[in-house]
């Protein structure tokens, strides 16, 4: 009985843990309702911890780090004169952005904790089959283009800037990801150089710029 | 009044005829109908891509192109989803549940065939609605005052982030970040700044482009990489001749695709409620009035065009507001008007009388553009159908140059390359904890313009919050915002309470979806 139920019980869970959107009031007697009909509760949880289950959950971390983001908006705008209603002073708008933020946050989280999520439902921030090595290549694709378009010129910052993004790839040889950089570089050089002419040198020794 | 409306949009097809403009509308579709096709690129990364190079065109060329890959987008999406059962692009996701049943039983070519038909009819019908209507909503926004603006502001910023995807809270928490973002910079009254922490280059806020680029171009990738399967090409052998569809199949598929359009012409007057619902809603709805409900998904043509119709009307349809009211409804559109304004040009409801050759010039464009998408897809359709096989090692790459390239010519500037690498970075971060980035688009268009009216209403109220609700129009705007968050959070409390019904259900509805796909996940939409 309690087994065939369950399923269904975390969905309902789910629902309330991802609508983030209803008041705890509405929760909370939603749980009121539900706890004492069945002891159902025990057996979702099984020897997991609380403090493990809210580890585990994604809305938690969603929330907290809007928490944080509106905390920091919040306070470094209350550095900036606030004025009056009528006279708004630059900090005015951002600091009650920050402070609507921190309120949005607590109530995600809030979602967060208050689902009884049982640890079934791996809610793991990081992917399935983290790409560690692809998202590092990924992001040091721009930091080596401004590198070396600013010390190299445009045409090794582009190659530079093609080459690791490539090698980042499962299936990325040395020579399909040499000959993909160096048709980009030509036809990205020419492009961008010859014909729409931004201003940046192809060859260039030390920083030109 | 409708009189002047005809005349206006003959000067547009003066304008948009023109060979400079017509070249530009042309690349612009062919760019749209490429990356519509291609898995893994979407038409927001594109545009923003393709932004830095508007910069040295006018303005018309530069708008036409880029509402060209819009729309151009659309078309080349649905090939994708009907062959390979990949929605590339979230509005195609219920396009796959009836078009790769029927590629299977080889008739992925009439399906084909007749979604192109069905999206010129929907995108026809979109375009006229908007001749029509945006002269009246014009007339109407030019009684606004601040208070008005803002509210109307208010309300869709709210409908954007509320009925978008995903969780309404994060979606109000991205908007707020979006919001916060558009303040970055130099005080636009006080001339005080504001969270640049002494970095210059900050001065005039974040890079639009930067912050496109970092949220849909790298975010983006870091979530596709090494993601994506492999592309079963087994059934993308379409040729010419089997896009021609059998007269019972053009029967059939006549009243689904009109109600297809009606749906996606609605769906385009709600603010907020973009192509992807649209599409669910007529999906939806036809499914309902069938006589054989029970048979969608096997392969129906009535589940292939009428969604692709109330895709496109709602595409055309979406400009409406953002072009009349300066309200952009999706992140596209708030890109698009972002584009707008770095070539100088205020948006809002004097848009079309002091810059008639961009308006009308682009709803000419639209006709144009969309026949030219018609007569590329046609012929053309082997060439598209063989670009399905590009392998994502090679396209994310030469995607991260022209990222890096596009955010450098902005300002020709390397600080804004690193900052296209931080917004990334944290652009992964909040898809990985489930929010989605697009309201932080909209929000950061709209927020300058938003805290500009804000200050400018509460100095005229003399400090009185009131005047939202004082005023008529304004209030009207505010009960629109109250009735939403009420219905959202009646929905939920009905959800929370039938989740036994429901919950499961949702699963099984949505179709396969690609690797990519499972970030952006469709929206639950409010017609189940």
């Amino acid at each position: 009985m309690g087994n065939d139920k369950s399923p269904r019980h975390r969905a309902t869970a789910e629902t309330i843990g991802e609508c983030g959107g209803c008041e705890s009031e509405q929760r909370a007697k939603h749980f009121e309702r539900e706890r004492p009909e069945d002891g159902r509760e025990e057996i979702l949880r099984p020897s997991t911890s609380p403090l493990r289950d809210l580890m585990r959950k994604r809305d938690f971390y969603a929330g907290g780090l809007m928490l944080l983001l509106g905390l920091g908006i919040a306070l470094k705008g209350a550095t900036y004169r606030l004025g009056s209603l009528m006279h708004m002073g630059p900090g005015f708008f951002p600091t009650s952005l920050g402070i609507l933020l921190v309120l949005i946050g607590i109530a995600i989280a809030g979602a967060a904790i208050s689902s009884s999520d049982g640890g079934e439902r791996e809610e793991s921030i990081l992917p399935a089959n983290p790409q560690w090595w692809a998202w590092s290549c990924i992001l040091m694709s721009p930091v080596l283009f401004i590198v070396f378009g600013r010390y190299f010129g445009m045409a090794p910052g582009t190659f530079a800037c093609v080459f690791i993004a490539a090698l980042g790839d499962r299936n990325a040889t040395w020579k399909s990801t040499f000959i993909l950089a160096t048709v980009v570089t030509v036809f990205g050089v020419s492009l961008f150089s010859y014909f729409l002419q931004v201003p940046m040198p192809i060859f260039t020794w030390g920083g030109g710029l | 009044m409708i009189g002047t409306s005809l005349t206006d949009l003959w000067n547009g097809f003066g304008v948009a005829l023109e060979p400079h403009n017509l070249w530009w509308c042309f690349v612009g579709v062919v760019v749209g109908n490429m990356v519509g096709v291609l898995p893994g690129m979407g038409p927001l990364a594109t545009i923003s891509i393709l932004l830095p190079l508007t910069f040295g065109m006018k303005p018309v060329a530069a708008i036409l192109m880029l509402a060209g890959v819009m729309y151009g987008a659309q078309y080349g999406g649905a090939i994708c989803s009907i062959l390979l059962n990949l929605p590339c692009h979230p509005p195609h996701a219920v396009t796959c549940l009836d078009g790769f049943p029927m590629t299977k039983q080889g008739r992925g070519g009439v399906a084909l065939g007749l979604t192109v038909f069905a999206s010129f009819v929907g995108a026809s019908w979109g375009i006229t609605e908007m001749i029509f209507l945006s002269p009246l909503l014009v007339k109407a926004a030019l009684q606004f005052g601040p208070a008005e603006v803002c509210s109307l502001m208010l309300l869709g910023l709210l409908a954007g982030s509320t009925l978008a995807r995903g969780s309404p809270l994060k979606g109000v928490a991205m908007t707020l970040v979006g919001l916060f973002l558009g303040s970055v910079g130099t005080d636009l009254e006080t001339g005080s700044e504001r969270y640049t922490f002494g970095m210059t280059e900050l001065d005039d806020g974040v890079e639009l482009i930067a912050l496109a680029l970092g949220l849909f171009g790298i975010a983006e990738f870091m979530s596709s990489v090494n993601q994506i399967a492999p592309i079963n090409t087994k059934y993308t052998n379409v040729g010419l001749k089997d896009l021609r569809p059998t007269k019972a199949d053009l029967k059939k598929a006549f009243f689904p695709m009109w109600r297809g359009t009606i749906v996606g012409s609605l769906c385009a007057l709600i603010p907020g409620t973009g192509p992807t619902i649209a599409s669910f809603v007529a999906y939806a709805a036809e499914k309902k009035i069938s006589k054989h409900p029970e048979l969608f998904g096997t392969g129906l043509i009535e589940g292939v065009v009428c969604p692709e119709a109330a895709t496109h009307s709602s595409v055309q349809g979406d400009f409406i507001p953002t072009m009349s009211l300066g309200i952009p409804g999706d992140a596209v559109m708030a890109l698009l008007l972002g584009a707008l304004m770095i070539q100088g040009i205020v948006p809002g409801p004097q848009l079309i009388s002091q810059h008639p050759d961009i308006f009308w010039g682009l709803v000419a464009s639209f006709w144009i553009g969309n026949i030219l998408l018609v007569l590329l897809n046609v012929p053309l359709i082997g060439i598209w159908v063989k670009m399905l096989a590009i392998p994502y090692r090679f396209l994310y790459p030469s995607a991260m140059f022209f990222v890096c390239i596009g955010v450098y010519a902005a300002n020709n500037d390397f600080f804004q390359v690193g900052e296209v690498v931080a917004i990334g970075t944290f652009g992964y971060i909040l898809l990985r904890l489930g929010f989605h980035p697009a309201p932080i688009l909209l929000g950061f268009v709209l927020g300058p313009r938003f805290e500009e009216n804000f200050r400018r209403a509460m100095l005229i109220a003399r400090g009185d919050f009131g005047v939202f609700v004082e005023r008529p129009i304004s209030a009207f705007f505010v009960a629109m915002c109250v009735i939403l968050i009420g219905t959202q959070l009646y929905v939920r409390l009905r959800a929370s309470k039938g989740a036994s019904k429901g919950g499961a259900g949702h699963a099984d509805a949505s179709p396969p979806i690609s690797p990519q796909m499972v970030q952006q996940r469709i929206p639950v939409t409010p017609a189940e």
